[in-house]
Order: C-alpha cells, then structure tokens, then sequence
C-alpha cells in the first residue's frame, strides 16, 4: 500500500487491520503521534488528513492510501518550529509531553475550523461568518484531546497567541 | 519499627540542628539569580516536535510484539487452558501461560529493602492461582501487534471459582488495625478525644467516603526488553529506575548491574508508572522466546494491572470550645486493601500535623479483600484525606458562626501536634492571607444561596491544602567538568513533567557559577549514579542534596588541582565559593581562577566527582510540611444539577519556588487532577466480581479543556531553612484540599452538603 505522509511517499506491507496509528508508529517509525487509548476518547493519536483533524487509531491505515497525512513531524519545517510549537514552549502547553503533538496537531485542524465558519457547541450564531476566536470555544473545541497532566491553561494561551494573531493580521 | 530507627530519632530530635548534615541553612535558598527564573522546559523543543522518544517507541531488530489475557474472576484457579489454536495463529512467536513460564521469584515487596519495588509480592504466572480479576493469565508474542491479539483471543479458559472477598461492606466488618501506616503508627491518641467531643460546646461528627481513582496518564504503560546472554535491558516508563533494576534482578536471579533501566522520558505518572506485571512478564517472555519484546497495554490493561487510589470511608468528628480552638479532633476511617498491599491511602496523616487541639485521635484501618494491589497515585491519603478534614472543619465554622478562614487561624498550631516537634517552616496562615485578599473571599456570603445569577447559583468554598516533605536516602550525584567550562551532571533520576532537567540545571549552574546553558543534567538511566525514586514529591529535595555533596567534593578536588601556583592556593573549601566559571575567595574577589584555567594548567580534560547526599535526618529533627489554602468558586444550575468551576485559585507555602513556570504548571496540574477528584472521577469496581467495569477514558471522566477555567497560582516563596535550597517538592500538594474547596463551594451554593466523592449533579437533586 501507498500513503502521502508530511508530502512524502512510503510503501507498506499491511494487515488490513492495522490502524493508521500503528501503522505511523510501528511500520513507519513516525513515532511522535501517541496512542493513548486506541479507542477514540483521549486525542492523543490526532493526525491531519487533507487538513482535517482525525483519531488516528479509529481509522484503518487502507482506507488512507492517496489521501495527504500530516503527523506533527511534519509541523514546521527542519530548521524551524511552528509559531504554535514556539508558543506550547513558551507558554508551558504540557508537562509529560505525552499528549503535546495531538494537542498541537489538533489546535492547527481546529484554527481551520473556526476560520472557515464551523460552528460548535458555544457559538452564539450558528450562521456567523466570524466566530471569535475566544477561550471558550478553543476550550470546547479542544475538549477531544486529554492532558492529564493538566497543561489546559498553557495550551489555550499558546493557542489563542498564535492563531488570533494569525486571525487578526 | 525497629528499636535502632527510634533511638536514632530521639536522638537526632534532641542533637542540635546545626550538628546535622545540611544543618545550616542552603546559601543558596535567598540567592535570586538563576534559582526560580521563570525558564522554558529544555526538552520542549523535543516534546513539541513528537521526538521525545518513550519507552514503546525504541525499535530493536526482531522485535515482537506481547499482548494480555486477562482472568474474568476475583479468586479461584485457572481449570482449563487452550492455547493450541492461537499458537497456530498467524505470526505468533510464543504463547505463554504458567505452564511455561520461567521460574521466578516474587518480586521484593515496596519497603521491605531499600530498593525493593514490588507492589503485592505476589507470585506472577507462576501457578493456576487467580488471586484478582484482571489477572494476566496468558501472554501472546507475535509479529505484529494485531496479531498478537488476536491470537490472544483465541486462547480459552475455564476457571474454578473459590469464593472472595469483594464487597468492601463485607470486608470492613472485618477489617484490621496493620502494623504501621508507611512507618508511622496506625493509630495515635493524645488525651480522651471521645469525652472532649462529648463535652464540646460545638460539635461535628461526621462520615465520608471516596472512590477508587486511576491515574490515567496518557502514556500507556510500556516497556521495550531485550536480553543479550544475562544481561538484561528494559526501556521502561518508570518513576523508579534504580528500583526497578534492582528487583528485576531478584525476580531473574541476576545481579543489579546485569539489568539497565532507561526512563529519558515519562508520558504521565501520578504513582502509577512503577514496576508492575507487565514488565516482568515482557521480560520472561523475551527471555523464553529469544527476541526482544515490546508490550504496550492497552487502555483497558492498564485498569487491570495497574492499580490506583482505594476507596475510603473516613469519620471526622471535631469538639470546639467557645473561644474557637478545638476540644477534640478526631479522624478514623478504613481503607481497602488487598492483604498484601502497601498502599493503604494514609487519609489519616493530614489531621496528625495541620490543627491544635486539646485532644487527637487518628486510627486507620485496612481490609482484606480479593483485589488488584493498590499503587500509590497523587497524594495518596492527603487527596482524599483533606477532603474530609476541610469539609468537617467547614461544617464546624458554619456551626459556630465563624468564617472558616477564622477558625483555621484559632487552631493553628505552634508547634507539631502529635508529634511534638517543632515546624521546620510553616506559614499557612499567610498563605491564606494572600489567597483571600486576591480571589476576594471577603465578597462571600456564608448563607448558602444567597447569590444567583438567572438558574446558576454560585458559591465559593476554601480548603487547606498539605502534604509532607520528603527527602529519599539513597542518591548520588556525578559531576563532569570539562576543559572547556562545562558541567555535565549524572543521576538516575527521572522527568515526568516535572522540568527536573530544566530546574536541576538551574540548580547546578548557580551552584558552580556557570552560566545555564552551559550545565546540562543527564537522568533517566541506571548507567547513571544511583537516583532515588519520582514520588512522595520527593525527587528535587533529593537531588539537590546529592548536588550539593558532590559540589562540595568538586571544590577539594579543584582547590588540590589548583595547587600553589594558584590565587586560591592555600585556601579551605569553606574559604571559596563558586563564581563566573571558576572559584574566589569569599571575601577577596580578586582571588580568582577560572575552571578552564585551573584544569588546563593540570594538563585535565575534565574532572570527575561523585558524592552521595547525606541521610535525611531533618525528616526527623522537624515537622516538615508544605502548605497550602485552596480557593473555588462553583456555578451550580439550580434545574440541572450541571455543576462548573467558574474560578479557581491556590495559595501555596513550599518554599523556595525553584522555576516559576515549571512550578506554576504542577500546581495547576495537582489542581486539575482535585477537580476531577471533586466532580467526575470514579473507578467503578462491582461488589460481586470484583471486576472495575470502566476501564477506559470514554466511561472514566478525567478534566477536559471545557472543564478547566483559568486558574490562579501563588506563593509564599518563603524558604525552609532546613531543605536543600530550601525548597520542597510540589508535586503533589497541588491536588490536596480541592475536593474540599469544590464541595464547600457547592455547599454555599446550594446549602447541600455532599459527603460522598464525586459530587456529580444526581447528588444534587
């Protein structure tokens, strides 16, 4: 089988059962998208597929062939980090680290959301055109990916820094 | 415990503190240079770029993959097994079960030796025996890690049930007073406390319970294991690697150094990441099949492995006298254990040292019950201990009419009131102090329902927060001095979250008068000077010790380097200190050498030293302790039930502050996990089997974003003289008091007292 991942294309021979979390992590070696829980409830595993957030580990690796896979490998480029990846430093967005990339790639496939109208739960008009890049909905929206270890306040401000300010310019 | 240890106690309690080693205050402790800049975590970078690399991540050649069977009874004996159709399965290496299994031996109980690391002490695989359900009764290696479970579910067991011990109603009729809780009495009683509560002009007396926890870090617990002849690696996610090591080698009957632990990064640890079955198991497994092993448990595994935090029942009855100090004090309760178990959740230690009274009575008990080992998690004990100590003594204010701020401040004690020794620092007041004045408790009105905005009514609620210093025996620090002016420092530690390379490199470099970025501290690793375990909030106090020894070794060795074609020739140890990249003369600036220079003139490519710190006898000379006062503000909805944390503030007294950022992070986390305590959090174990029926992240309900309003943190900053850089650990007191100060916010309210943790909104209505 064939995947695009990070603009690069791999080979693998596949199970059929294998998720597209392991398939990232033990036949492809891109190990910094985490498993969790491998059922869907903690976000560890998110990945951007065409620039869409996804669990990866509730997604089977074979139905992904062809399609752009973005792990947090592929976030920022080799000699320089992301803003968001500067600001998750900056503002202590994680202790453990554990959880960081899906954090990260899930704040990137959310930004995108807002700036393209989806509404979510604490929206006041679900037909706005410019929805607020408040704490409030970065909370609600990022509710899908755990910290235990309790980094939300750091990650809300390191998301907020860099994607209302990407918003406003 | 023994006669030895308490003569030594007494004896170092009546020795002059200054006679104890460390027992002149750190001169570091009041130094602002380095020592709590508010610097970003060095391996940031690392972790935000997903290269940090943990334990299921390390690829070896050959490797396997292992996957678990679990037993679905409490107690019996495994009566059949087939294993012949997932041996047949496709890619599968090995399916082992008791019958092939290696011999090995139990391993050491936690406590029983220095570095014994064992959690129940239970055989493992050894026998058809099933002493819990979730026990592993079958491991399938395979390929790849599809395959291996699914060969697992191939395998099938029958089992022949014996009764057990599985309702915690039952075995608390019959539960027993151990020996000690952790070393301390299981009980102390000053004074009659039940004729002064009887007697008392005011009065509480009261019952409450708590759940079982898990941790639930987000790293699933991990091990990549490989053998090359004896010699035995384990990639752990371990809060213990030196722990580890050693009892890995009694269960394998190799020696200590035959066995390397490596821990660079932990994904989440809370107490959970020790050494359990699965290592071992992996271990047994890669040493039966010949390949290197990688097990990852699943979500699910990690409940029925993996223990947590136990449930409690706790009484806490108070007695005042009119003038407000206490009659009595008294807080009795059990806990629920499995019969061989140290982690009996030690609720009692916080009422033993935080309030005066005339008379004390603390009694815990422990059950015997048919159930996976309890682990410490956070503040074991102090978690939920403070949750029933804080709510009682919100009780009692509201009974005499008294602010509850007031009446801490009537009970504070002067000095340690059971053990009778003197604070080593204490300012809990003040904490309290400055957390009201900032979160603006003086805009509450103690009538609960009083405040209502639309269906929301809102409440604010305090509680005290403590849990004790502890410093661990044991450690040893290396220094590497290089000709070039740089530090390297070496010890087996470990990095959970905490920012222990980032604060011990602040650490270091202000030390030795070197610039940050030019002292790196290297962990994780037996190879490394033998560290002491990540827990008890134990680790920075420990580490800076060992610093500070081998520190102290470093000055003799450069000072006999230096020799007398030097500015410090002739100089003491205790006539230097450390500044710019070399050593001067206290009170001579001028007399000065760099390190470069002093190593380039013995012709050095670097200088070595290793010290061990020494014993933590101010553990026993004081009562050492941090503090903390917990401020909440809760917004309940008056139809729903819906309960929200709308402000939350903490207040804390632990000393010197090392990193403000890194610091600010564990509180707020310690914090997080108490509202999860508070609100959502419960391991639902069933009475009849014995079985937890949440096993996942989906139907346990740890904090999300949503959860989590902005928090506020401060501090005292007040060092404690009698600490290395006159700091403590923070690790966990962060997540003490906060189910109180939720459930005394709930109670302001809506005027409900909940007495049974978590306060989830059917409680409510």
């Amino acid at each position: 089988m064939n995947f695009t991942i990070n603009e690069h294309s791999y080979e693998a021979e596949l199970d059929n059962r294998t998720s597209l979390l392991d398939l990232l992590r033990n036949h492809l070696g891109f190990t910094g998208t985490k498993k969790g829980c491998d059922q869907g409830a903690c976000g560890a595993c998110t990945v951007l597929v065409d620039g869409e957030r996804i669990n990866s580990c509730l997604a089977l690796a074979v139905q992904y062939q062809g399609r752009a896979i973005t792990t947090i490998e592929g976030v920022g480029t080799a000699g320089e980090m992301h803003a968001l990846q500067r600001a998750f430093v900056e503002h202590d967005g994680f202790q453990c680290g554990y959880c960081t990339p899906g954090q990260i790639c899930s704040a990137i496939g959310m930004a995108d959301e807002i700036k393209r109208g989806v509404p979510s739960a604490v929206t006041e008009h679900v037909a706005a055109h410019n929805i607020d890049f408040s704490n409030e909905e970065i909370r609600e929206r990022m509710s899908g990916n755990l910290c235990r270890c309790g980094a939300y306040n750091g990650i809300v401000e390191a998301v907020r820094e860099t994607f209302a300010e990407e918003l406003a310019s | 415990m023994s006669i030895i240890m308490d003569v030594m106690k007494t004896a170092v309690r009546l020795a002059p503190g200054s006679w104890l080693p460390g027992g002149t205050p750190d001169p570091l402790m009041n130094k602002h240079g380095l020592i709590g800049k508010p610097a970003s975590r060095i391996d940031g970078p690392l972790k935000v770029q997903g290269k940090a690399r943990f334990a299921a991540e390390v690829s070896l050649p050959g490797l396997v993959y292992a996957s678990l069977l679990y037993s679905t009874i409490a107690r019996g004996r495994i009566a059949t097994l087939e294993t012949a159709e997932a041996e047949a399965a496709p890619g599968v290496a090995l399916v082992m079960t008791y019958r092939n299994a290696p011999r090995m031996a139990p391993p050491p109980l936690m406590m029983s030796a220095p570095k014994a690391a064992g959690a129940s002490g239970l055989p493992i695989m050894q026998d058809a025996e099933i002493r819990w359900n979730g026990q592993p009764v079958a491991l399938v290696l395979a390929q790849t890690q599809e395959q291996a479970d699914h060969a697992v579910s191939l395998i099938r067991v029958t089992y022949a049930v014996a009764p057990a011990v599985t309702s915690f109603d039952a075995a608390k009729a019959k539960a027993r007073t151990p020996e000690n809780i952790l070393g301390e009495p299981s009980s102390i009683e000053i004074g009659d406390a039940e004729k002064a509560l009887k007697d008392a002009a005011f009065k509480v007396d009261l019952i409450y319970r708590t759940p079982r926890h898990n941790h639930n870090a987000i790293e699933l617990h991990a091990a990549t294991v490989a053998w090359n002849g004896d010699q035995l690696t384990v990639h752990d996610a371990t809060q213990m690697v030196n722990g580890t090591a050693w009892t890995l080698a009694q269960v394998f009957g190799v020696k200590e150094e035959q066995v390397r632990v490596l821990s660079p990064y932990v994904g989440g640890g809370f107490g959970g990441k020790g050494l359990g079955d699965h290592q071992i198991l992996a271990i047994a497994a890669s040493r039966l099949s010949g390949r290197p092993v990688r097990i990852l448990l699943s979500r699910e595994g990690v409940y029925r492995v993996v223990g947590g935090r136990t449930t409690t029942e706790q009484r806490v009855a108070l007695g005042a006298k009119p003038d407000g100090t206490l009659a009595a004090l008294i807080h009795t309760g059990v806990a629920a254990t499995p019969t061989r178990n140290v982690c009996p959740e030690q609720f009692s230690f916080p009422a033993r040292h935080l309030y005066a009274a005339n008379a004390i009575k603390v009694a815990q008990q422990v059950t015997d019950m048919d159930m996976l080992a309890n682990i410490f998690m956070r503040a074991p004990g102090e978690s939920v201990g403070t949750y029933a100590l804080e709510c009682a003594i919100d009780e009692l204010a509201e009974a005499m009419q008294l602010d509850p701020i007031e009446l801490r401040r009537r009970i504070e004690p002067e000095k340690d009131p059971t053990s009778g020794t003197p604070f080593s620092s204490r300012h809990l007041v003040e904490a309290y102090r400055h957390g009201a004045e900032r979160f603006g408790w003086d805009r509450r009105d103690p009538t609960p329902r009083s405040r209502r905005e639309g269906e929301w009514l809102i409440g604010m609620g305090c509680a005290t927060a403590t849990y004790p210093y502890y410093r661990m025996p044991g450690g040893a620090a290396r220094i590497r001095l290089t000709a070039d002016g740089r530090a390297i420092v070496q010890m087996a530690s470990h990095e959970m979250g905490m920012g222990t390379a980032t604060v011990q490199a602040q650490h270091a470099a202000e030390r030795l008068g070197l610039e940050y970025e030019k002292v790196s501290f290297e962990y994780g690793d037996t190879s490394l000077p033998s560290g002491t375990l990540a827990g008890g909030s134990s680790q920075t106090a420990s580490i800076a010790a060992a610093i500070i020894a081998v520190s102290e070794v470093l000055t003799k060795e450069l000072l006999k380097l230096a020799g007398n074609d030097s500015p410090l020739a002739g100089l003491k140890p205790d006539e230097v200190e450390a500044r710019d990249g070399g050593l001067c003369h206290v009170d001579e600036p001028g007399r000065f050498e760099s390190y470069v220079s002093i190593l380039k003139r013995a012709h050095r490519d670097e200088l070595v030293c290793e010290a061990e710190a020494p014993q933590p006898f101010e553990m026993w000379k004081y009562s050492m302790h941090s503090y903390g006062a917990q401020f909440c503000e809760v917004r309940v909805n008056a139809v729903t039930g819906e309960i929200r944390v709308s402000r939350f503030l903490g207040s804390f007294d632990c000393g010197r502050i090392l990193n403000a950022k890194t610091a600010t992070s564990q509180f707020k986390g310690g914090i997080i996990m108490g509202l999860g305590l508070a609100l959502s959090e419960e391991t639902l174990f069933d009475e009849r089997s014995g079985r937890i029926m949440n096993p996942s992240l989906a139907e346990y309900h740890v904090p999300v974003h949503m959860d989590v309003p902005a928090i506020e943190v401060i501090w005292t900053d007040i060092p404690d003289p009698h600490s290395p850089l006159g700091a403590h650990g923070i690790g966990e007191i962060g997540i003490t008091g906060v189910g109180a100060a939720v459930a005394n916010a709930v109670y302001n309210a809506t005027g409900k007292r909940i007495r049974e943790l978590p306060i989830t909104l059917d409680k409510l209505l």
